[in-house]
């Protein structure tokens, strides 16, 4: 199963080691893995997606706890939580195919940020469906160049 | 005042309760070094490699339960701790390393004896530092002892580079730690530990697997009454090993690949099982789904990482386990005696009981039964390399008290014994420490012998000595068609002389009537070490054995 793991952790150097390196030692393959600080400073959180059981998701929440840098962890479930990814794409457009493109990017609300005279670049910000939804839509322009930021997550509402 | 970041060190280190450290010097260590030439506090030990240092800290903090201290320099003196960091690690031991490294401008350049030991230790570690100022170096040394002691002890780290050794700074020692996110739990939950007192009550045949956490939060005593009060036989993993007296009549011994049948038997029968400071070990539990089929079970931990791993779990307890066991003891109501239960443990016991064939040369098991009945009156450490001695020695000498049983349990660390006696040996000098090895064992830091002579150390090195790597050649017998690759040590070298050369006192024994008479003889030299090596018969095996991937109760007795 996909899980979404987020850990508050304090804003030290090592530390994103420390907890990589966690799921590394345990066989956990991480997909995606976004870091950045919070309201405050000194404490920083990563959202990290990774494929586990239920069990093993214990397991590595168990484990991040034992960092002694490690705040919070939570897993945030899919009904519960808003997930967020930013993607850029840079996709191959001609005068032809411009328009085309350009209304695919409304449909997904998203925005062209660059033109060039044979490509565009294009962001979009949503869930992972969403992104790949769109990705899917642009590929038979030819995708010259993609990136993800990786999944941000919060949980919904005003407790967690 | 000011002071320099060495002297920094020193002193916060004698804050902490240090009185001695075992290091080894190196360019980046010598402001260290220079501090010490005039400190009278803390007593620096000479090793003779890095590992022995880590191994002898280790050594130390078993025989006492305070926190050890090792010290080594940058690079490949750093590194070199790393099997005794990782041993600390697997068997939960308070320790603090403190390496040096090079200055903070050169950091991260490949510089010359540079090696990255926070990155290399951090699955190693409880937790680890680098100091990048010197400001920060006392209150970094008051956390890491906070986080080596508290909690699940383990090793934390700290590497100093040079110049932070070298800058001057305004002492001040804090008198708190403030750690945000480290906050271990040390009561158990009342809730939990009322589903344990309805477990206990319900229960018809239990028993108490116990584990070195009962050593490490000093709690035998509790244990001893928990046992007493429910009449609930008691079996130990090998890091549990004097956390219930062996001695005793509810004692199962060791449990697992080499427990006692009786042990074995009863944790595969039992309908509840207490484990207490235990972590379910695959040596432990052998083929995991028939563990303990029929069994409820408590587990109590402090670390809740540890709930759940391995085995799933009916009442789970957070907290250190003499307070847990204390608030437990005081709900819980005296329950009868299940006769039938004990009767049928009883049998078990009579039936097979630790044992071994007498003829075929001189046999190590009964060098170790010669060793328990010559000391068992006087307070002994027993401390073991890794092998077949390593378990010999812990099946047939009795240990009824904690910190008497010094051996690497998660780690297997051979060449762990001779190093570990002698930081032991420190810690309690007025104990007869022993080390008992093997042949392949004690050549791994045999150096140490030198730390010892120097010292004056009285410890006694018994290797059973079977010209092989003993507990490999068992497994190449059973599993792999006596195929006795690379496992014969018939090309040893004279470890008589050996011990002679370093300034020890080495004998020989080949016959059992020479057993009796060596020992006492090495037991009378106080004022250095012994070592006897005793050529034992070199086909000898432990059993009970559970072969890898059985249940414990699929093993072979003889
Ligand atoms: C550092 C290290 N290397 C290798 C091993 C694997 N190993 C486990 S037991 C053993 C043999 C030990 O031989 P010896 O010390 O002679 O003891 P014996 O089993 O003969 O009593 C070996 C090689 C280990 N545990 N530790």
């Amino acid at each position: 199963m996909r899980h979404i793991i987020s850990v508050v952790v304090e804003n030290k150097p090592g530390v994103l080691t420390r907890v990589a390196g966690l799921f590394a030692r345990r066989g956990f393959n991480i997909e995606s893995l976004a870091v950045g600080t919070t309201e405050t400073p000194d404490i920083s959180r990563m959202t990290i997606v990774a494929e586990g059981d239920e069990q093993d998701l214990e397991q590595i929440i168990k484990q991040l706890y034992k960092l002694i840098d490690t705040m919070k962890v939570f897993d945030l479930p899919a009904d519960k939580a808003i997930e967020r990814e930013l993607v850029l794409i840079k996709v191959a457009a001609n005068d032809k195919t411009r328009q085309e493109i350009t209304q695919i990017v409304d449909i997904f609300r998203g925005k062209v940020v660059d033109v060039a005279e044979t490509s565009m670049t294009i962001e979009i910000v949503g869930d992972e469906n969403k992104v790949s939804g769109a990705e899917k839509l642009l590929t038979k322009f030819g995708i010259r160049e993609l990136v993800r930021t990786g999944v941000i997550g919060l949980m919904r509402g005003s407790a967690e | 005042m000011e002071i320099s970041g060495a002297q920094a060190l020193l002193e916060s280190l004698k804050h902490e309760g240090v009185d001695i450290i075992f290091g080894y010097p190196g360019g980046v260590l010598l402001p260290l070094y220079d501090a010490m030439y005039a400190n009278k506090d803390i007593k620096h030990i000479l090793v003779r490699h890095e590992q022995g240092a880590a191994h002898a800290a280790d050594g130390y903090a078993r025989a006492t339960g305070k926190v050890g201290v090792c010290l080594a320099t940058s690079g490949p003196g750093a590194t070199n701790l790393i099997t005794g960091i990782a041993t600390a690690y697997m068997d939960s031991i308070p320790m603090v390393a403190i390496t040096g490294q090079v200055a903070t401008p050169l950091l991260g350049r490949d510089s010359f004896q540079e090696a990255d030991l926070t990155g290399i230790t951090m699955p190693i570690t409880k937790h680890n530092y680098l100091v990048k100022k010197t400001e920060d170096l006392p209150r970094i040394i008051k956390e890491a002892f906070y986080i080596a002691r508290t909690g699940r002890p383990g090793p934390v780290l700290i590497d100093i580079p040079k110049d932070v050794l070298v800058n001057k700074i305004k002492y001040k020692y804090p008198d708190k730690v403030e750690l945000e996110s480290y906050k271990p739990n040390f009561e158990g939950h009342p809730k939990q530990i009322n589903m344990a007192v309805k477990a206990i009550a319900a229960a018809q045949k239990a028993v108490i697997y116990a584990g070195g956490g009962v050593i490490a939060s000093d709690a035998n005593k509790e244990l001893k009454e928990l046992a007493e009060k429910c009449n609930f036989p008691v079996t130990t993993t090998l890091m549990g090993i004097g956390g219930f007296p062996g001695t005793h009549e509810l004692s199962l011994g060791m449990l697992g690949m080499h427990g006692t049948a009786y042990a074995n038997y009863a944790v595969t029968e039992c309908d509840l099982l207490i484990s207490i400071g235990a972590r379910f070990d695959d040596r432990v539990t052998g083929h995991i789904a028939r563990f303990a089929p029929n069994a409820k079970i408590i587990h109590i931990d402090i670390d809740p990482a540890e709930i759940g791993k391995n085995v799933r779990v009916d009442v789970p307890i957070v907290g250190d386990v003499k307070k847990v066991l204390q608030a437990l003891l005081a709900k819980l109501p005296a329950k009868e005696k299940n006769q039938p239960w004990l009767d049928q443990i009883g049998e078990w016991k009579k039936k097979f009981p630790l044992s071994y064939k007498k003829e075929g040369g001189l046999k190590p098991q009964f060098i170790i039964e010669e060793l328990y009945a010559l000391t068992k009156d006087r307070e002994t450490v027993i401390v073991t390399e890794v092998g077949q001695h390593q378990m010999w020695a812990g099946m047939f000498y009795q240990y009824d008290k904690p910190r008497n049983w010094i051996s690497s349990g998660g780690l297997g660390t051979m060449g762990f014994g001779l190093p570990a006696a002698n930081g032991a040996q420190f810690g309690r000098p007025n104990a007869l420490v022993v080390d008992i090895a093997g042949d392949g064992s004690i050549q791994m830091n045999i150096q140490e012998l030198t730390t010892a002579v120097n010292n004056r150390l009285p410890i006694k090195i018994f290797v059973l000595n079977n010209c092989f790597l003993g507990m490999v050649r068992q497994w190449q017998e059973l599993i792999y068609d006596r195929h006795y690759s690379h496992t014969q040590l018939c090309n040893n070298p004279d470890l008589v002389k050996i011990a002679e050369a370093y300034g020890a006192v080495g004998l020989r024994v080949t016959k059992e009537e020479e057993v009796r008479p060596a020992m006492e003889k090495a037991l009378a030299i106080n004022d250095r070490p012994v070592l006897i090596d005793f050529v034992t018969a070199k086909e000898e095996n432990v059993f009970p054995f559970v072969p890898p991937g059985q249940a414990i109760n699929e093993m072979i007795i003889d």
